[in-house]
C-alpha cells in the first residue's frame, strides 16, 4: 500500500514581499557584492576592488570629531543627565523643537540666507529614503505616476515604487545640452504617461542632480514650476546635495524660485533634505520633508510614526547644528574639500583621455566612456562595466542603472575614500586606458 | 508588600492538545449574544443575510456617490468610523482607504487646489479618536505635582516611567564612551557611514541576549533572524506588507491596541477582522471565536492571511498559556496562515503566571516555524520609546529577506545602536533593571487595583503589561458606546484624568476602560482616585 505523504503547504508571502521592484538585482547593486567580497584596503588588500559606487562623504569627518571632542553635552546629557528622562521617553512625531529649529537654520545657511525656513513645516524621517517614499504615499495613489528626469538615482525605482504601487515615467534628457531638462521633454513625458492611461501626480527632481553632479539652472527651475502649475501637479525637489555644491553661488533652491514669486503656487512644492551627504552622517538616519502645503505637513507628520528619528540622535544633532560657528566653518570647509577632490579626479581622468560632464556639486562625477564601447548599446555598456569591475577592479555605476538614454556614461564617486586611494584608482584607470590604446594600435 | 513572583522552575515540554473540530460547533451555541443567530442553520443565515444586505448597501452607495474630495467618511467631531466602529462579528472594518479611491477618479483634473492621494485624504479631514484626543489634552495641560497640580494626569499612554532612573544613572556614567568609543578611541567614523539597514550585527547580538533575559532564559534568540526597525510600529507595518496583499485581512482578537488600526491597515490597504473576546472569558482568546471569524470571512470572499496576537495582551493584560499557543499554531497550520506574536511587553510581567513566547512553542515544532513572526522592542521593557528600537524576529527566510530590504525605510540610528550595545552588554545592569522593574510594576499595579476596587470598580486580573482593564459599565449613563464616551469625556475634562475607553480598543462590551499605571508615582494614586470619585455617579 502506498502511503501518500502530504507535503505541508508552505505559507505564502505577499506580492510586495516577493516582487523585484526593490531593484536590488541590478548591476548597481551587483557591483557592491564584488566589492564586499574583495574590498580594497590601503594596507591589507591593495589589489582589492575600490568602491566608487557609493555616494558617501568622508572628507570632513575630522571636523565632526573635533566638535564632539569639544562638546561633551551633545553625546551625553550632561552631568547627572538632566535632560535624559524627557529625551528617552520622547516619541512625539513633531520631533524635538530644538532640532527642527537647528535643521531650519542649517538649511538656510546652506542657501546663503537667501530664503527662510519655518521649523513647523519640517517633518522628520529616518533618512531621505523614507522621506521620498512618504511623499509618494501622500501625493499619489497606487497606479498613478511620477515624472522623473533621467538619468536618476537608481534607488528611486525602489523608494518611489515598491510599497507605494506608484509608477515612474522618465523625462528623457541627453548629452546634446548637458542633460538639462527642457519644456519639450517635460511635455513628452506627460503625454507618454497619458498614453499609458497613467494619472501624473507630480514631478520629482534632484537638485543638485545625482548622478550628473551639477545644479539645475534658475531658468529651468522656473520652467518646471510653470509646468507643474499648468498641469496642476506637485513638485518634489530632492535637495540632498545642496550643501555639497563647490561654490555657494551656483546652487539655486526651488525655495528661492518660490520666494521670487512671492510664494504663489507654493502649496504644490515639497523639499526633501537629509544629513547623509552634506554632513556625512548616513548612519544616523536623518531626513526631512519641508512642505509649503499644510495638509501634506499634517499627514506626513502622522505618517512619520513609521520612521521616527531616535530622540538621542536628535538631541546630539540639535546641539551640533545650533552651533553657528561650527556650521559656518563646516559648510565652507566641506565645499572646499569636495571641490579639491573633484578637480583631482577630473584632472586625473583627463590625463587618461576621459571626458566628464562639467559638474559643480555632489560626491561624484559623470564620466563619458562611450568612445570605448564595442557597440553603442546597453549591452555594450554592461560589458565595459564588467571589465572595469573585474579587471580594473573599480566599482563604478553604469548609466543604464540610472536609466540614462545614452549608453556609455558612468557615475564615479570620489568622496568616500582617502586621497591616496583616489590616486590609486586614477592610476588604475590610466593604466587601463594605456592598455586599450596599445591594443587598438596593434590591431 | 510584594506577592511571591511566579518564576519558571522547569524546562518547557511540548504539551500539545489538539482542539477537536467537533467541539467547535457545540461551543458556538453556548456563547451569549450570538444566541440569536448561532446554531447550525442560524449560523449560515445569520452570516449570509447581513452580508448580502451589506453588499447591496455598498453597491448602492458607490453608484450614488458623487461628492468631491471635501466630504469624507469621517467628520471632525471624533466620529471616525475606522477607529470607533462598534465591534460586531458580522461587519468587517471598512477600509476607508479603498472606498475613497473611487473618489479620486471623480475629482476633475486641472481645477481647484492640487490634490493629495485618496489614500490619505481621509486622514487629513477626519477627526481624532478619543485615544489621540486624550493624549493631546495631556500634552497641553500636563499634571505636575508642583508646577501644575490641576493638570491632566496621564493614564492613557503606555510608557514605563517607573524604572527610568536606573537607565538614566547608567547613561550618566557611560553614555559618551558608549556612543563614540566603546572602549576604543573616540571616533565618528564608526557610526557615521552607511550601516546595514537592518541593524549592526553587534547590536542584534545584544538585543537577542536581552530578549532571552527578559523571558527568563526559557528560549534563546538567533541574532541572524533579527531585523531591527525604528520602533515596533514599523515592525508591525513591515510584517503586514510582507504577509498580506491589499484587500487581504488579519484576524485580531479584541480588545486590541488602538495603534494597530494605523500600523496594520493604513498604507498597506490590509484589513483587520475583529475577533471579540468577552468578559465572561476574562477576555481570553478563544480558538473557536477565531475559527468562526475565519469562516465568516471566507464566506464573504475575504482572504485571511494571519492572526495577530499580543502576549501579554493590551489592554486586558492576559498571558496566553502554553495550551492556547499550541492550539493557535494548530489553527494557523490548518488554515495555512501566519501568526504575528506581538511580545513587546514580555519583560513587563506581573509575576502571577509564566510568560511563554511563541518562539518557545516553535522551538520544538520544526515544521510550522515559517508561519511564526515575533515583534519586540525596547520601548516598553527598557523604557526607551524615544530611541526607536523595534525587532522583527522570524524563522521564515523569505520574510527575513524582504523585511531586511524594507527596513531601509525605518532604520535605527547608528549612534543609538552603539549606545545600547554597551548598555545591553552590561548583563549585571540588565539583570538588576529587569528584577527591579518587575517589583515596581507589581507594586504600582496592586495599589491602583486596590484604589479602584474601593470605588466599586472591578478589573480583570492582569498578568502583564502596564494596564488595569477595568469595568466601569455600572457608571455609564447608557450601556452603549455613547455612554462610555460620555464618561471618558467627563473623566478627562472634569476629573482631569486621561484614560482609554474600551471602544478605542474595539471592545465589544461597553463600559470597559484602560488605566495605564506605569506613568504614575505612588503619590499620584490617591489623587487619581479622588478625581475619579468626583466624577462618578452610579447609574441606577
Amino acid at each position: 500500500m502506498v502511503i501518500e505523504i502530504e507535503k505541508p503547504s508552505s505559507v505564502r508571502l505577499s506580492k510586495v514581499a516577493i516582487s523585484k521592484t526593490h531593484g536590488e538585482d541590478s548591476p548597481y547593486f551587483a557591483g557592491w557584492k564584488a566589492y564586499d567580497e574583495n574590498p580594497y584596503d590601503e594596507v591589507h588588500n591593495q589589489s582589492g576592488v575600490i568602491q566608487m559606487g557609493l555616494a558617501e562623504n568622508q572628507v570632513s569627518f575630522d571636523l565632526l570629531e573635533k566638535y564632539l571632542e569639544e562638546h561633551h553635552e551633545a553625546s551625553s546629557w550632561g552631568k547627572g543627565a538632566p535632560g535624559f528622562r524627557e529625551n528617552a521617553l520622547f516619541q512625539d512625531y513633531h520631533g524635538l523643537k530644538s532640532f527642527r529649529q537647528a535643521m531650519a537654520n542649517f538649511m538656510e545657511q546652506i542657501r546663503g540666507g537667501k530664503v527662510k525656513f519655518d521649523p513647523d513645516r519640517i517633518v522628520l524621517t529616518a533618512g531621505a529614503t523614507a522621506a521620498n517614499e512618504l511623499l509618494t504615499f501622500i501625493l499619489a495613489d497606487p497606479g498613478d505616476a511620477l515624472l522623473v528626469p533621467t538619468p536618476y538615482y537608481p534607488g528611486f525605482d525602489r523608494d518611489l515604487r515598491w510599497r507605494t504601487g506608484v509608477k515612474i515615467v522618465p523625462i528623457h534628457c541627453n548629452s546634446s545640452n548637458n542633460f538639462q531638462i527642457t519644456p519639450q521633454a517635460l511635455e513628452a513625458a506627460y503625454q507618454s504617461a497619458e498614453s499609458m492611461d497613467l494619472k501624473v501626480r507630480g514631478i520629482l527632481i534632484t537638485n543638485p542632480s545625482n548622478p550628473l553632479g551639477s545644479t539645475i539652472q534658475s531658468s529651468i527651475l522656473n520652467d518646471i514650476l510653470d509646468f507643474v502649475v499648468h498641469k496642476n501637479i506637485h513638485l518634489v525637489s530632492d535637495e540632498i546635495y545642496s550643501g555639497s555644491t563647490f561654490s555657494p553661488s551656483e546652487f539655486v533652491s526651488i525655495a528661492e524660485i518660490l520666494r521670487n514669486r512671492n510664494y504663489k503656487d507654493a502649496e504644490r512644492v515639497h523639499i526633501v533634505y537629509s544629513l547623509s551627504k552634506d554632513l556625512g552622517l548616513p548612519g544616523f538616519r536623518v531626513g526631512t520633508i519641508y512642505s509649503y502645503n499644510d495638509d501634506v505637513v499634517t499627514t506626513a507628520r502622522r505618517m512619520s510614526s513609521f520612521t521616527l528619528i531616535s530622540s538621542q540622535t536628535q538631541h546630539l544633532l540639535a546641539c551640533m547644528l545650533s552651533n553657528h560657528e561650527f556650521t559656518q566653518n563646516y559648510i565652507k570647509t566641506n565645499r572646499e574639500r569636495l571641490n579639491k577632490r573633484y578637480d583631482m579626479i577630473i584632472q586625473g581622468l583627463k590625463k587618461a583621455g576621459i571626458e566628464c560632464l562639467k559638474g559643480n556639486a555632489g560626491l561624484f562625477c559623470w564620466m563619458n566612456l562611450s568612445p570605448l564601447l564595442n557597440e553603442p548599446t546597453r549591452q555594450g555598456e554592461l560589458e565595459l562595466w564588467n571589465i572595469i569591475l573585474n579587471q580594473v577592479k573599480l566599482n563604478i555605476s553604469p548609466g543604464s542603472s540610472c536609466h540614462c538614454s545614452e549608453p556609455g556614461w558612468f557615475r564615479v564617486c570620489f568622496a568616500n575614500m582617502s586621497e591616496q586611494t583616489l590616486r590609486v584608482a586614477l592610476q588604475r584607470i590610466h593604466k587601463f586606458m594605456e592598455q586599450r590604446k596599445v591594443c587598438s594600435v596593434n590591431r | 508588600m510584594t506577592q511571591t513572583r511566579y518564576y519558571r522552575t522547569r524546562s518547557p515540554e511540548p504539551e500539545k492538545e489538539k482542539t477537536g473540530g467537533g467541539g467547535g460547533t457545540a461551543m458556538r451555541v453556548i456563547v451569549p449574544l450570538q444566541g440569536v443567530v448561532q446554531g447550525r442553520g442560524g449560523l449560515v443565515l445569520g452570516s449570509i443575510i447581513p452580508c448580502a444586505l451589506f453588499y447591496f448597501l455598498q453597491f448602492y452607495l458607490k453608484r450614488n456617490r458623487d461628492d468631491p474630495d471635501d466630504k469624507n467618511e469621517s467628520n471632525s467631531t471624533g466620529q471616525n468610523p475606522t477607529t470607533r466602529s462598534p465591534s460586531s462579528e458580522h461587519l468587517t472594518e471598512l477600509p476607508g482607504l479603498t472606498r475613497s479611491l473611487s473618489r479620486a477618479l471623480l475629482s476633475p483634473r486641472n481645477s481647484g487646489p492640487v490634490s493629495i492621494s485618496a489614500r490619505v485624504s481621509g486622514i487629513v479631514k477626519g477627526g481624532d479618536s478619543p485615544y489621540y484626543m486624550g493624549l493631546k489634552r495631556v500634552k497641553e495641560d500636563p499634571y505636575d505635582e508642583l508646577d501644575n497640580p490641576n493638570g491632566v494626569i496621564q493614564l492613557g499612554l503606555a510608557e514605563n516611567k517607573l524604572s527610568l532612573d536606573l537607565v538614566k544613572d547608567w547613561l550618566a556614567e557611560n553614555a559618551r564612551e558608549a556612543i563614540l568609543g566603546n572602549g576604543k578611541e573616540l571616533s565618528i567614523s564608526g557610526i557615521a557611514p552607511y550601516q546595514p539597514f537592518d541593524g549592526l550585527m553587534e547590536f542584534k547580538v545584544a538585543v537577542a541576549g536581552f530578549m532571552s533575559q527578559v523571558m527568563e532564559n526559557a528560549v534563546s534568540f538567533n541574532p541572524s533572524q533579527i531585523v531591527l526597525t525604528a520602533g515596533a510600529t514599523p515592525a508591525i507595518e513591515i510584517l503586514s506588507f510582507c504577509l498580506a496583499d491589499t484587500g487581504n485581512a488579519f484576524l485580531v482578537p479584541t480588545p486590541y491596541y488602538p495603534g494597530f488600526d494605523r500600523d496594520v491597515k493604513w498604507r498597506t490597504g490590509v484589513e483587520i477582522i475583529h475577533v471579540p473576546c468577552r468578559s465572561a472569558d476574562n477576555f481570553h482568546l478563544s480558538i473557536a471565536a477565531l475559527d468562526r471569524s475565519f469562516n465568516q470571512a471566507k464566506k464573504r470572499g475575504l482572504k485571511v492571511r494571519g492572526v495577530i496576537i499580543s502576549n501579554p495582551s493590551n489592554p486586558a493584560g492576559n498571558l496566553l498559556n502554553r495550551e492556547t499557543l499550541y492550539s493557535l499554531l494548530d489553527f494557523a497550520r490548518e488554515k495555512n496562515i501566519h501568526i504575528i506574536s506581538n511580545e513587546i511587553l514580555a519583560g513587563s510581567t506581573l509575576g502571577n503566571e509564566e510568560f511563554v513566547s511563541m518562539a518557545e512553542i516553535v522551538d520544538q515544532e520544526d515544521t510550522d516555524r515559517k508561519r511564526v513572526h515575533i515583534v519586540y522592542g525596547l520601548s516598553k521593557d527598557l523604557s526607551l520609546p524615544g530611541f526607536r528600537v523595534g525587532v522583527i524576529y522570524t524563522f521564515n527566510e523569505d520574510v527575513l529577506a524582504a523585511a531586511r530590504k524594507l527596513s531601509r525605510f525605518s532604520a535605527t540610528s547608528a549612534p543609538t545602536q552603539c549606545l545600547l550595545i554597551s548598555m545591553l552588554s552590561d548583563t549585571k545592569f540588565v539583570r538588576t533593571f529587569i528584577t527591579t522593574n518587575w517589583e515596581r510594576l507589581q507594586r504600582m499595579y496592586v495599589q491602583l487595583v486596590a484604589g479602584l476596587e474601593k470605588m466599586g470598580i472591578k478589573s480583570i486580573k492582569s498578568s502583564g503589561g502596564f494596564y488595569c482593564w477595568a469595568d466601569m459599565s455600572g457608571f455609564i449613563s447608557s450601556y452603549s458606546e455613547k455612554g462610555e464616551v460620555e464618561l471618558w469625556d467627563k473623566l478627562l475634562n472634569i476629573g482631569k484624568v486621561n484614560v482609554t475607553p474600551g471602544s478605542c480598543c474595539h471592545c465589544i462590551e461597553p463600559g470597559w476602560f484602560r488605566f495605564c499605571f506605569a506613568t504614575l508615582t505612588e503619590k499620584d494614586i490617591p489623587i487619581v482616585m479622588e478625581r475619579i470619585q468626583k466624577v462618578l455617579k452610579p447609574v441606577n
